[in-house]
């Protein structure tokens, strides 16, 4: 029992350190709390509902579809929303998140209705396999742990090594410092949300494959992701997905134990930890200079 | 223009003769409205009201302090289940029992200010936002709160219970002039805390916590003092709303909610009184009235409707408010950060100078 409720954690854990990285890396190189995340991950998701069960075409042309409409979504929104306002405060740039995420939620609300759905995705929670013996695992389960390894390989190696990779690293440092070496940090913001969001739609279908396809099914995902990351500091995109991991293991064992109050234990946890590292567990606390 | 020239110029309540008239107008003809409105809209009053009292605090917080809180509808439910428990199971009256909630939400406001000292943007949202899902849960999941099913608010009694002194007041009327009086009340209320040390403390904070630390602005106190005076204003609306609507659950005070008390005050105008009562009003009147039934709307009605037909749901068309209030929140934002406050600033500025 022990071990199937830890890798349980783990797996969505995985799964919240996996959204988590999308909002971080919006947060890294622009500073902006992208609270549309988890709607955009949510229209993406229906978007490869309707591709796949209203026009009936298979997983594999529905996904490359939706990864092409999230990069696409993300681009458009830091494209309309968030590129006209000028000098924006913190408050400014948390509103009009917030009001894109109302935006995609009622145009999701009004293009497919409010009933729930079943997101028929390629990775099945019923369908087990035994790794190990004695060790049965779901579909989903090695699903998740093999694609959030992937991507966050490949995240570190363009973080790392690619131009790109680097530019939005010095965008995040220094805007003007950046604008001035020639990088054109509009583009660079604007690539920043495509991938954030593409990585978010990925995230947003395995939370889909779980739970059922509804205008409302990522709120509480993206809360919970929203808090792992921020418990893992945000800028850090290991310490996010550590962040992840523990919030999952937390929340696994404290739902096996009392049931009633899995949905709080994450944000009484997390309100513990930021009262006493105020930027999270694995972020440099920069002390404001005057 | 607006020139001050000594303290008391600043701080006095009405800075002229015509000011004083009409406002003694306005209060007039507020007293007077339930006489020419249709009941459903003296309803929809009572609920522009309590929003009024509700983003007149959130504007304490957010506009005056500088701060961030997705958690209001917390003390809002506070205040709701507050009001309504101590007066079914205390038997309190309504005063007291109203006073009592708000000061616990007071409390909370204060404990959750707590942490609030040594976080900002982000980390602040997110403690925030934990802190009104977990009262939303916490009274979903108790019995004593009625649990899931919500609970309906007892008669408004002003009076003691259950003596020869009781004074149930029912019907929206009566109740609009209960709400009335301490709407204007906790507003007039608001302006002169501004108007005080107290407010200056909570603007310095705004404006750069360190200057106002290093001029002797105890941080500790005033951050948590504008926390607790937020929370009390919304435990205060939320107990008056707990009459005005009879019966809620704790679903309704989501995060939704919260995030539609802060359009309130970032459409009205953040850092003034004038501008949370009307961003209250104007966003409270949309939600509530014009995009309720958006399908009735004249000539964008039947433009919605055929839309819907062709490429969206007929019966999603309810979602339609989502998106208003969504493109009101960017609008507000990109062309005029300073909100409804910012464009009646422009107008009065125009008129006043008029010919040049």
């Amino acid at each position: 029992m022990f071990e199937m409720l830890l890798i349980e954690g783990l797996a969505i854990g995985a799964c919240y350190g996996l959204f988590g990285v999308a909002v971080a890396i919006i947060y890294k190189t622009s500073d902006v709390i992208n609270f549309a995340q988890g709607e955009m991950g949510m229209v993406a998701t229906f978007v490869a509902y309707h591709i796949m069960v209203i026009y009936g075409f298979p997983f594999w042309i529905a996904f490359p579809a939706t990864m092409i409409f999230a990069l696409l979504l993300g681009m458009a929104i830091e494209f309309c929303f968030l590129r006209p306002a000028k000098n924006p405060t913190v408050l400014g740039l948390l509103i009009i998140t917030l009001g894109a995420e109302m935006l995609l939620m009622g145009a999701a609300g009004w293009k497919w209705g409010a009933e729930q759905k079943d997101f028929p995705f390629l990775l099945s929670i019923h369908k087990k396999y035994e790794i190990f013996p004695g060790l049965a695992l779901n579909e989903w389960t090695i699903g998740v742990f093999i694609l959030s390894i992937v991507i966050m390989t490949l995240l570190f190696l363009f973080f790392r090594y690619s131009r790109l990779g680097i530019a939005m690293r010095a965008t995040q440092q220094n805007t003007n410092a950046a604008k001035i070496m020639g990088i054109k940090v509009e583009r660079v913001f604007s690539i920043t949300w495509g991938i954030s969001s593409m990585i978010g739609a990925i995230a947003a279908m395995f939370f889909a494959a779980r739970s059922v396809l509804d205008p409302n099914f990522m709120m509480e995902p993206f809360m919970r992701a929203f808090a792992a990351a921020v418990l893992g500091g945000l800028t850090s995109i290991p310490g996010v997905v550590i962040g992840g991991l523990f919030l999952g293991i937390i929340e696994n064992f404290f739902g096996y134990a009392w049931p009633e109050w899995k949905p709080i234990v994450a944000f009484v946890v997390i309100i513990l930890i930021i009262t006493i590292r105020p930027s999270g567990l694995f972020s440099k606390h920069y002390v404001k200079k005057v | 223009m607006d020139m001050k020239r000594d303290y008391y110029e600043d701080v006095e309540l009405f800075k002229s003769g015509t000011i004083l008239f009409w406002s003694i107008a306005f209060l007039i003809f507020l007293f007077t409205l339930p006489i020419y409105l249709p009941s459903y809209n003296v309803y929809l009053l009572n609920i522009i009201m309590v929003h009024v009292i509700l983003a007149v605090g959130l504007n304490i917080l957010v506009g005056y302090t500088g701060q961030i809180s997705l958690g209001h509808a917390g003390f809002f439910a506070i205040g709701a289940y507050g009001t309504s428990l101590l007066m079914m199971h205390l038997h309190l009256p309504f005063i007291a029992a109203i006073i009592i909630a708000a000061l616990i939400a007071a409390f909370f406001g204060f404990i959750i200010g707590l942490p609030a000292l040594r976080l900002e943007g982000p980390y602040l949202a997110i403690a925030t936002l934990g802190f009104g899902l977990t009262i939303m849960h916490i009274i979903g999941r108790w019995e004593v709160f009625g649990g899931r099913m919500g609970i309906s608010a007892p008669p408004l009694d002003l009076g003691i219970p259950d003596t020869s002194l009781s004074w149930v007041i029912n019907g929206d009327v009566k109740i609009y002039y209960l709400i009335l009086i301490i709407t204007v009340l906790m507003v007039i209320a608001a302006r002169n805390m501004m108007k005080t040390r107290i407010g200056r403390a909570f603007m310095s904070i705004r404006d750069d916590d360190i200057a106002a630390e290093v001029m002797g602005v105890n941080l500790t106190i005033y951050k948590t003092m504008s926390f607790g005076v937020s929370a009390f204003y919304a435990g205060v609306a939320g107990g008056l709303y707990g009459f005005v609507v009879g019966y809620f659950d704790p679903f309704s005070f989501n995060l939704i909610l919260s995030i539609v008390f802060l359009v309130m005050i970032t459409v009205g105008g953040l850092g003034s009184i004038m501008g949370a009562i009307m961003g209250a009003v104007l966003i409270t009147y949309l939600q509530f009235d014009l995009l309720k039934n958006v399908e009735n709307l004249p000539y964008l009605g039947e433009l919605l409707v055929a839309i819907s037909r062709k490429w969206f749901t007929v019966i999603g068309l309810a979602n339609f408010s989502h998106i208003a209030l969504g493109l009101i929140m960017i609008a507000i934002v990109i062309f005029e950060p300073l909100g409804m406050f910012g464009i009646w600033i422009r107008i009065k500025k125009y008129w006043k100078t008029w010919p040049f």
